[in-house]
């Protein structure tokens, strides 16, 4: 494992244990004297209306494939910033011109109106 | 010592999680299960100190990947599916499988300590260059025109992707 990890498995440790203990201690702390009216939901909620694994419309499937394929884009942005003082303007180049092409495809799908909502 | 710990942590955390992917009920279960895996296959890229790969897996595996898979679950009503039993005709391909991969372990167990040494991790190549820093390097010298294709490869895919969901609109 390279040195530089161990805080952040850590880090990691810590954001894990830190909800789990405060729940568990806060269940041992706190009176629990539950009625019906205390459980309705109140101010900030309205009554479930219906089962929340429904359909969903197609759409997020294309906002999603679109999501993945600019992600890929992103990673491969990721060793041009690592190396970006020692590329200079030929790495900047080469990155303006993988970023045109993938633009294209962008705007293509912006005007096709995939991006729209209604 | 730590190492092997996390080898440990990373080995339970794919196992447990690609176990309980195929054991789940539930599609959505399932997915998030193999979230779990894919975060255990990430750490054991780290272990290897292959650290792209580690940002990779998480950044385009767990992050992107996956919100597609839960995306495509909620799509298809897999609530039929759910409620049917599954797998009824291909348990005597699992019961091979499941005999082939004892008796493996079987022999490896007889064979005692030794074969179940974790190889030794391999030797830092150059303190100074990071793992990433050495795949810029490759990537924008002598892999230049591999990298700009890979964009056209995207931009297919966007193409693709668009054309075949807005046919169904």
């Amino acid at each position: 494992m390279p040195e530089g990890y161990v805080p952040l498995f850590i880090f990691l440790a810590v954001a894990i244990l830190f909800p789990v203990v405060a729940l568990i201690l806060a269940k041992y702390i706190r009176p629990d004297v539950p009625s019906r009216v205390k459980l309705e939901a109140y101010e900030c909620g309205i009554q479930t209306a219906s089962d929340s694994r429904a359909r969903y419309t197609v759409r997020f499937y294309i906002i999603a494939i679109l999501f993945v394929i600019f992600d890929v884009e992103a990673i491969f942005l990721l060793p041009w910033a690592v190396r970006y003082q020692v590329l200079g303007w030929f790495g900047v180049a080469e990155v303006a011109v993988f970023l045109v092409v993938l633009a294209v495809g962008y705007v293509w799908a912006y005007k096709k109106g995939a991006l729209e909502w209604i | 010592m730590l190492d092997t710990v996390f080898f440990y942590l990373f080995t339970l955390l794919t196992l447990g999680g690609a176990i309980l992917t195929v054991a789940t009920r539930n599609a959505v279960h399932s997915a998030l299960f193999l979230i779990t895996s894919l975060l255990g296959v990430a750490g054991l890229y780290l272990l290897l100190h292959a650290e792209f790969l580690f940002a990779v897996q998480i950044i385009v595996y767990v992050g992107g990947i996956m919100v597609l898979f839960l995306f495509v679950i909620m799509l298809v009503n897999l609530d039929a599916a759910a409620a049917q039993r599954q797998f009824s005709r291909m348990w005597p391909v699992a019961l091979g499988c499941v005999a082939l991969v004892g008796l493996e372990l079987f022999y490896f167990l007889g064979k005692g300590e030794p074969a179940f040494r974790i190889a030794a991790p391999p030797p830092v190549p150059e303190p100074t260059a990071g793992n990433t820093e050495r795949i810029a390097d490759v990537l924008f010298s002598q892999y230049l025109l591999p990298f700009e294709i890979a964009s056209l490869l995207l931009l297919v895919a966007v193409i693709g992707s668009v054309v075949m969901a807005k046919k169904r609109i």
